[in-house]
């Protein structure tokens, strides 16, 4: 039997038996016992500045990694300031395990001091959530909590753990064994209609692939390419899908959705198969769902039974896991005879036609000479990058710009709040992302507005000497909202104006380190390659033209063939 | 339409509200939820008829099924089935039409559990739509106090319960050592 030793010292031998290398957190009186064993460094725990952040954080990192990322808390308002976070990492499908601190179980319902119904406040925030009140507990909730977090559809799984248990006495005996007898888990793929995708597959003229999130989850971008080419069918990834397939790839289009490209949402509305590889049909990318891929039948393949006839039904519903059901998929495929002459033929001529949506309405190629086009800025980015570097991105105009127009060529590259659309998470984020990923050049693209909501971070980046490169993409507007109202509610511009921005030189000095501010065309690509080859942190604030909109637009409501190319003079122009 | 659902259900904290919870923040409509034992001390069965598009019905039972601790949520709405609920209403019914109220309540198997100079308390169980008609004929005999348990359903064809089997892990090897640490000794903290 396993020495004596404290709930809080049984938790942190839990974590490193489960590969937890490092931590994001925010320590408070009822999780002293367990800051008290991180003393000892078998974790290293990085101090954010708003628990927030703490799961951003940690998201940046299970983005970045595909692993669980780990966040802390103490009770209370510790565990409240969780909550947006944990929605997020609920939202986009991150594996995050959050523990926080409880008020000791006798005193629990007390109304004591810095209690809160953590569990409760927390259900619908989590995959699922856990109170620890018995010692006796802890290692099987927490090896179990790992487990749910990262298997299946991924999700954040909180653990709140009473002050008492932290600092009882137990023996430790590490729990391999998980059993949740009701914890399901899809993985295989009903083999019949795997064959019966396969067969749409060689029926179809134009088959189009809508790849999600759900891809690089699964861990599965090389399968996924490799069934990319065996059909040779055109790809659009979603918000959350970049990067699964590497932007350069022939095959890719683009985006798709309210701000997807013309040539992407052209070519969903004509397919005549829609191959939908971890996407939900979120209503972002679908616009009015009965517009949506009106000629197409659905192969839809995802793990979670849920999302399979939730907003579209498909003909052919495959439950399982995308890294079991590609190789099978493309198995078949290999073996199948090449598709007749007739379909070759029409299939070369839906190629051609998606080549030539693209070519007559690409991404906006604005620049001008007096003012820096948020356009231009993300083009010089992605010049930078050449496809390799991390970016965050907070919420709004620059991160649809972003997505737009920087490449990806390896999965995992891009990070963003997609489901919830959290403001400040660009920040956290990149923090989370560049400790997973030291070896890599990491850019925080955010708004004005998101931006200050993560100013407390600078801090945690100074701490850690963190070579993030923070790029404000600064407009002066709350952007996107500022858009809205531009286009939908007569220009009555109200609540988002962002006056009195600091002085980005001196408020990185104020962190000591690094900080320029651009205006002029000519300085942008000199400023961020200065900003790139610093050594340390930098913070860029880049004024754009502030009344730009992010054009195509599908208005909400609209079908995603109704959209709008440019602001309303050009737009009579370019009408479909 | 009415979807009945019946539901095996670990019996930890919070598997209730984890259920009534996904119920709520899907928007779909609960008519009634009961809870009770099973033979398994461990497992609570609930029975819960929703108000719900038809279109919708998958959809339910497959959000229901996600909890964690849902153990199997079945749809019994077309299923060979029986449903019940208990009713106790009470009546305060005039002198004069206490007869003609004990025959009524007869009619559909109502039982007497208290008499007074006022009224009834009477028991009555049936399908809810029976409920439905023998609350509403009680009505016209005066003023009405009702207390209904909600319905309760049994499948009348056997149902093979499909559980998880445990799942082996790799865990990493090493482990913490111990520092010599007083405070943590003792068992102290702040
Ligand atoms: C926490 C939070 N609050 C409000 C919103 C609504 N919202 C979406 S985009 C946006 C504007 C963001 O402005 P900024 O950060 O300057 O980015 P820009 O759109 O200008 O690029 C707002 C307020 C949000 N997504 N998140
Ligand atoms: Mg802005």
């Amino acid at each position: 039997m396993s020495a004596l030793m404290s709930g809080a010292r049984m938790l942190v031998e839990c974590l490193v038996r489960e590969g937890v290398d490092c931590m994001f957190g925010y320590p408070g009186g009822v999780t002293l016992p367990f800051y008290d064993v991180l003393y000892d460094r078998q974790i290293r725990h990085i101090l954010v500045r708003h628990e927030e952040n703490a799961v951003f954080a940690a998201e940046g990192y299970a983005r970045a990694t595909g692993k669980v990322g780990v966040c802390c808390a103490t009770s209370g308002p510790g565990a409240t300031n969780l909550t947006t976070g944990l929605v997020d990492a609920l939202m986009d499908s991150i594996p995050i395990v959050a523990i926080t601190g409880q008020v000791s179980t006798m005193l629990i319902g007390s109304d004591a001091f810095q209690e809160a119904d953590t569990f409760g406040i927390t259900r619908s925030a989590t995959k699922h959530n856990y109170l620890v009140k018995n010692l006796e507990d802890l290692p099987r909730i927490v090896h179990e909590a790992f487990y749910v977090a990262s298997t299946g559809r991924p999700g954040p799984v909180l653990v709140d753990i009473a002050k008492d248990v932290f600092q009882g006495q137990g023996h430790y005996q590490p729990v391999s064994s998980i059993h949740l007898p009701g914890y399901k888990v899809f993985t295989e793929g009903h083999a019949g209609q795997v064959k019966r995708a396969v067969q749409l597959l060689r029926e179809s003229s134009r088959p189009l692939v809508y790849a999600g999130g759900g891809i690089l989850a699964a861990g599965a971008a090389g399968e996924f390419r490799e069934f990319v080419e065996l059909t040779d069918a055109p790809v659009v990834q979603t918000l959350m899908g970049l990067s699964a397939l590497p932007s350069e790839h022939p095959n890719f289009i683009s985006m798709p959705g309210m701000h997807g490209s013309y040539a992407a949402n052209m070519a969903l509305t004509e397919t005549d198969l829609l191959i939908a590889l971890g996407v939900r049909f979120d209503d972002r990318v679908t616009g009015r769902l009965a517009g949506f891929a009106p000629h197409a039948k659905v192969i839809h393949v995802d793990i979670d039974p849920a999302e399979i006839g939730k907003n579209r039904a498909p003909e052919v519903p495959i439950v399982g896991d995308l890294k079991r059901v590609l190789p099978k998929l493309n198995k078949l495929l290999s073996e199948a005879p090449s598709a007749g002459e007739r379909i070759s033929e029409e299939r070369r001529a839906w190629r051609r036609r998606i080549r030539q949506w693209k070519d007559e309405h690409p991404f906006s190629a604005e620049t001008s000479d007096s003012e820096i086009k948020p356009q231009s800025l993300m083009r010089e980015i992605d010049r930078l990058s050449g496809g390799q570097a991390i970016v965050t991105t907070d919420v709004g105009q620059h991160q649809m710009w972003a997505a737009q127009l920087i490449r990806f060529n390896e999965p995992r590259l891009w990070i963003t709040s997609g489901g919830l659309g959290s403001m400040g998470f660009g920040v956290p984020s990149a923090i989370g992302a560049q400790f997973a990923r030291p070896d890599k050049l990491v850019f925080a693209i955010v708004g004005d507005g998101g931006f200050q909501m993560s100013i407390p971070e600078l801090s945690t980046i100074a701490a850690n000497g963190l070579p993030i490169k923070i790029v404000v993409m600064n407009n002066g507007y709350l952007g996107m909202v500022r858009q809205w109202q531009t286009l939908f509610f007569n220009n009555r511009l109200c609540g988002v104006q962002l006056d009195c921005f600091p002085d980005a030189e001196k408020l990185a000095a104020a962190y000591g380190f690094q900080g320029a501010v651009v205006e002029k065309p000519s300085e942008l690509a000199a400023a961020l390659e200065r900003a790139v080859r610093h050594p340390g942190p930098y913070l860029l604030n880049v004024k754009v033209s502030p009344m730009e909109c992010v054009y195509p637009m599908v208005p909400a409501g609209g079908a995603i063939s109704e959209m709008v190319l440019g602001p309303p003079q050009a737009e009579a122009a370019a009408a479909i | 339409m009415r979807q009945v659902i019946s539901l095996l259900l670990e019996n930890k904290p919070g598997s209730l509200m984890r259920v009534t919870g996904v119920l709520s923040q899907r928007g779909y409509n609960i008519e009634s939820l009961t809870v009770g034992r099973t033979l398994d001390p461990e497992v609570s069965r609930m029975t819960i008829v929703v108000d719900v598009d038809s279109a919708l019905c998958q959809q339910v039972i497959k959000q229901i099924n996600k909890p964690v601790n849902v153990l199997q949520a079945t749809d019994l709405t077309d299923a060979p089935k029986v449903v019940r609920e208990l009713a106790l209403v009470r009546v305060r019914t005039a002198q004069g039409s206490r007869g003609a109220l004990l025959k009524e309540a007869e009619i559909f198997g109502g039982r007497v559990v208290d008499s007074s100079t006022e009224g009834f308390a009477i028991e009555v169980t049936g399908a809810p739509e029976k409920l439905n008609e023998f609350i509403d004929v009680m009505g016209t005999y005066g003023e009405i106090d009702v207390t209904r348990s909600g319905a309760v359903a049994i499948a009348l064809e056997a149902r093979k319960l499909r559980l998880q089997p445990p799942v082996e892990r790799q865990l990493s090897a090493v482990s913490v050592q111990l520092s010599a640490n007083p405070s943590e000794a003792e068992g102290v903290g702040g």
